[in-house]
């Protein structure tokens, strides 16, 4: 059986992953490109004798080395041995969408054009002649229809042709003559050495006038480097003089120039576009007046559908998890491997599924908001906010809403984010949210040391969290994400009603990969502080003798200069990394207190503080370490455990500087 | 006809790209110019975000948004 592999390419928004699903429905798994934070989906499926592996690649505008997306695709396109390569162009939006193709034109990749959204194009009385295009091209195009499979077959068949007799797609491509003709000079140059010849000299050659840095780099190690970066200097200044733009500015003006050349003789369109349905609904989505509001109803929807729909499902699973674990506590009797199956295992495991229900609602949601355009708006909507605030990008706000209810969601919603770097910083300063989690350790210390300020008190609490948030984004944007610059460059696509088969399969495929990977964190996790908590043999868990109480006594004294040099905090809060609301039932356990008895967990707690330690408790346990959920979903998403160990120091040293200063600075002021 | 930079339209202004200033970030340029930010392209500011930033803008047939400090490094003719 032949085996083609065959990459998905084309800017975002033209119908990609709907196309991906469409071909390879269920076959389909999602994972990380080796080494890298962008996402990679492959799939497959069976096409006559052949097997079709599909690659979904980076959603593009182009492939300069300006992202780690645009890197990905090209490396894919340049070096794996991809057969063919799919490029997705959308109708109604072909000028734009065909600079990309021109992109791969230039590296002479074996393609196929799939031209989407006919349908809406023909709406909009855009015409395309296919034929003459395809012509002009010196490409295969075929018209499909993403959504349902109008075309699908006929792309099937295009692409297995195309896999037996590639198609060389740089031979019709023609710039200025003033262009073409050093452009020409230059690639002799890159011919003489036979290293750089693995692309097509042309790509490198244009590269290299577009200052490349990665083809530069490579162009450096050449044996010939000296001449052809001489060359490639001349002709820069020569281009300058001539066109009076820099050398980057005339090869887009060059690729512009075919593309129009092309659609010149390939389209019909209206000479004045009408207003189109997503203008309309634009004037009143970002209204001046209107946007705003319209803005945080949506916000205040996801959120309370996400966390209120979601937490009678938690709750069940809870309960469930609760009875299962009665019910082998009361099989196999007291002793320490029941503890093992109720406290470690069944624990752990439901440690896992009850974030099910909110990441799978978080995904619906954001799916919808994603696939019908919305998302963009409230990014445009927000921009100025946030870019204000935390210079970052408009994009970061929602993840950070969803970080008031839970922090795991909120990581795995910054995948909306285009670019790496912010994508990160958001996940960093992302714990600093004060999640649902953190609320039931406020309860508690608000009635043992604050019943007259409880409101108050939980309040200042949060919005700590958010200036937290603020001040330490600022400092890692002067440190670790030194020069990182976050400009606002987004398409705002036209809307479009979502189509429910990817909305589904793609919250199927993504809450998968959750439990496999930020699942077998949490499992772990759980087990190895259970062992810890148990061992030595005999002693009751999580007490004192254990060694998980030897370790919380022994970093006790760290805690002196912050309020609470006792063991039992510090027992509390590493119990408190398992799940934040854990420090609760750990106080309990540890005086000896049923975890529901909260007057008299209350009670104790306030022998052991008061209320200034308290309060900078509290300031604490909302700014260290987030639980090992968020850790392992960082590490999931991440691909790497440099970001979650970042966030562990970033957070860890940041909770104990404020806690420091409140503790401090309030003695200082004469509390106690 | 005179020339203005991009960030002073109004909206529903229309004008013509007459240049791209080298000031300010490169790379951000590059990446405009892929987007179809190119000499001689026909842009009109469509809309001003709720805030007084950013701005939606149309060209080539598609809309995107752009913050303001961003659009006044680019030269156009109305
Ligand atoms: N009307 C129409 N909508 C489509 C078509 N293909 C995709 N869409 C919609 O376009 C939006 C973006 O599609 P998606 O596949 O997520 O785009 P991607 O960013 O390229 O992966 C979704 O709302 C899709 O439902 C199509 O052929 N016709």
């Amino acid at each position: 059986m032949d085996n083609i592999i065959v990459g998905l390419a084309g800017n975002p928004n033209v119908g990609k992953t709907t196309l991906f699903n469409q071909l390879t429905g269920l076959h389909q798994h999602v994972g990380n490109w080796p080494g890298k934070t962008v996402e990679k989906a492959e799939g497959h499926l069976n096409y006559n004798d052949a097997r079709i592996d599909v690659i979904d690649l980076p959603g593009n505008y182009a492939l300069s080395a300006h992202t780690m997306e645009e890197i990905v695709s090209r490396d894919f396109i340049v070096d794996e041995n991809s057969d063919v390569i799919v490029n997705i162009i959308d109708a109604t939006n072909l000028e734009r969408n065909l600079y990309l193709t021109v992109q791969m034109m230039e590296l002479g990749a074996n393609m196929v054009i799939a031209l989407n959204m006919n349908k809406l194009a023909r709406k909009k009385d855009i015409y395309v002649d296919v034929e003459k295009m395809s012509d002009l091209l010196g490409v295969p195009v075929v018209e499909i229809e993403a959504i349902d499979d109008t075309g699908s077959e006929k792309l099937l068949k295009t692409v297995e042709e195309a896999s037996k007799h590639p198609i060389k797609s740089n031979k019709k491509l023609v710039y200025g003559n003033e262009l073409k003709e050093h452009l020409a000079e230059l690639q002799e140059l890159i011919k003489q050495d036979k290293n750089l010849l693995d692309v097509p000299a042309i790509w490198t050659a244009i590269k290299l006038l577009e200052n490349d840095k990665i083809v530069t780099e490579k162009v450096q190690n050449s044996n010939n480097s000296n001449k052809i970066l001489n060359e490639t200097e001349r002709l820069k200044k020569h281009l300058q003089d001539v066109f009076g733009e820099s050398s980057e500015e005339v090869i887009a003006n060059g690729r512009y120039s075919f593309i129009d050349g092309l659609l010149a003789e390939s389209v019909k369109k209206p000479e004045v576009e009408k207003t189109s349905f997503s203008e309309k609904v634009d004037r009143i989505v970002t209204n001046r007046i209107l946007g705003l509001p319209i803005f945080l109803v949506v916000m205040y929807l996801i959120f309370e559908i996400t966390f209120t729909v979601g937490a009678p499902f938690q709750d069940l699973l809870d309960e469930g998890f609760g009875l299962l674990g009665e019910a082998v506590a009361s099989f196999f009797g007291e002793g320490w491997f029941t503890s093992l199956i109720v406290d470690g295992i069944i624990g752990g495991v439901g440690g896992v599924l009850v974030f099910l229900p909110i990441i799978i609602l978080m995904f619906l949601m954001i799916s919808i908001l994603e696939d019908t355009g919305y998302l963009a708006r409230a990014a445009f909507v927000m921009d100025k906010v946030m870019h204000k605030l935390v210079g970052l990008h408009g994009k970061a706000f929602i993840p950070m809403i969803l970080g008031f209810g839970c922090g795991v969601p909120g990581i795995m919603a910054t995948r909306t984010m285009e670019h790496e770097r912010d994508r990160l910083l958001t996940m960093m300063i992302l714990p600093f949210m004060s999640c649902s989690a953190r609320a039931p350790v406020y309860a508690l210390f608000v009635a043992a040391f604050f019943t007259a300020y409880e409101g108050p008190i939980v309040f200042s609490l949060y919005i700590l969290g958010i200036v937290v948030a603020i001040l330490v984004a600022a400092v890692l944007k002067k440190t670790m994400f030194k020069g990182l610059s976050t400009p606002f460059v987004m398409e705002l696509p036209s809307y479009k009603l979502p189509s429910l088969k990817g909305v589904i399969l793609h919250t199927w495929e993504k809450v998968r990969h959750f439990i496999r990977k930020a699942g077998t964190i949490i499992l772990l996790t759980s087990i190895i502080i259970w062992i810890l908590s148990s061992v030595p043999m005999g002693v009751e868990y999580g007490s004192q003798e254990s060694v998980t109480g030897q370790i919380g006594t022994a970093i006790a004294p760290i805690f002196e200069p912050i309020g609470f040099g006792e063991w039992q905090p510090a027992v509390a809060l590493i119990f408190g990394v398992v799940a934040k609301e854990v420090v609760v039932s750990t106080f309990g356990s540890l005086f000896g207190l049923d975890e529901d008895n909260e007057d008299g967990i209350a009670g104790a707690v306030s022998k052991l503080f008061t209320p200034l330690t308290a309060y900078s408790f509290m300031v604490f346990v909302l700014l260290y370490v987030p639980c090992f959920a968020a850790i392992g979903t960082v590490k999931q998403e991440t691909n790497s455990w440099k970001w979650p160990a970042v966030m562990f120091a970033v957070t860890t040293i940041t909770a104990y500087i404020v806690s420091f200063i409140v503790y401090q600075g309030g003695m200082l002021l004469g509390f106690a | 006809m005179v020339s203005r930079k991009l960030n002073e339209l109004h909206p529903g202004e229309e004008g013509t790209i007459l240049s791209f200033s080298n000031q300010g970030d490169v790379g951000l340029k590059r990446h405009l110019l892929g987007m179809g930010f190119v000499k001689g392209s026909k842009i009109k500011v469509e809309k001003v975000a709720p805030l007084g930033d950013p701005i939606k803008l149309q060209l080539k047939g598609y809309s995107i948004c752009l913050r303001k400090d961003e659009a006044k490094n680019i030269e156009v003719e109305s």
